[in-house]
């Protein structure tokens, strides 16, 4: 039974690093990371019920210690003229002309579930998260990922709820941008 | 493009309507920015395939962690 619940959350450690990967910028940490979350795990096996899948609940414990070693950090100084720079509008100013309107329309994505059912598609997910800038892409796996609160992120970042917005709207256009080229354009939905 | 798309524009961008999307997705918006969302993505079909795309992303993104 023991053997059965290590190997289910071995399977789940090549998804853990990358999404602590994604949020600390630091290969070894993100490794120390998903190492505590799997150790936490087994030990807190009879905390999981089974209501949720085991992904859920181990992203329930790695955010926990995602937060941790990000609080750790943050007593370095922090790159914040980084997170400044990740914080300019001009690369999504060409898509719109001067008066504000789309110069292109954005395309139709069809049925959701059709990429969503597949496993390239996830891949292609991940192929864009690693291209956003490194500041933009942690704050979007903090926000969407862990599912932290907007002012507990201002908080752990120390940055301010507009620069916050700006940061996640840029991942939101770049993600957009990246899965219109590569996935919807490149008909390899069909 | 929409005949409507000055007036439209007169009130609040296209450009403004994908910050408001993003925006909706970390903050309760006012009523006021509501409406003006809702007035626009009625008469916009440029933005109301953006937030389409928007809210596929969001779903993906929910995919992704489960």
């Amino acid at each position: 039974m023991a053997d059965d619940f290590l190997k289910q959350l071995e399977t789940q450690r090549g998804y853990l690093l990358r999404v602590a990967r994604l949020q600390l910028r630091d290969q070894a940490l993100a490794e120390d990371v998903v190492q505590d979350t799997l150790v936490a795990a087994l030990g807190a096996q009879a905390g999981f019920t089974g209501k949720s899948s085991v992904k859920t609940w181990l992203t329930g414990i790695l955010k926990h210690k995602i937060v941790d070693a990000i609080r750790r950090k943050q007593r370095e100084p922090v790159a914040a003229s980084t997170l400044d720079d990740e914080a300019d509008l001009e690369d999504f100013e060409g898509l719109f002309s001067g008066r504000g309107a789309w110069q292109e329309s954005p395309a139709d994505w069809g049925d959701p579930e059709q990429a969503l059912n597949r496993r390239q598609f996830f891949d292609m997910m991940d192929f864009c998260l690693e291209k956003l800038p490194p500041n933009t892409a942690r704050v979007f796996m903090m926000r969407e990922v862990m599912e932290l609160e907007s002012d507990e992120i201002c908080k752990e970042l120390a940055i301010t709820a507009n620069n916050l917005w700006v940061i996640l709207y840029r991942a939101r256009m770049s993600l957009r941008e990246c899965l219109e080229l590569n996935w919807f354009a490149g008909g390899r939905q069909a | 493009m929409n005949p409507f798309h000055h007036l439209v524009g007169h009130f609040v961008s296209c450009r403004d309507v994908t910050h408001l999307v993003s925006q909706m997705q970390d903050r309760e918006l006012s009523t006021f920015e509501r409406w003006r969302l809702r007035w626009h993505l009625g008469v916009c079909k440029a933005c109301l395939a953006f937030e389409k795309q928007m809210r596929f992303l969001h779903e993906a993104m929910r995919r992704y962690r489960e």
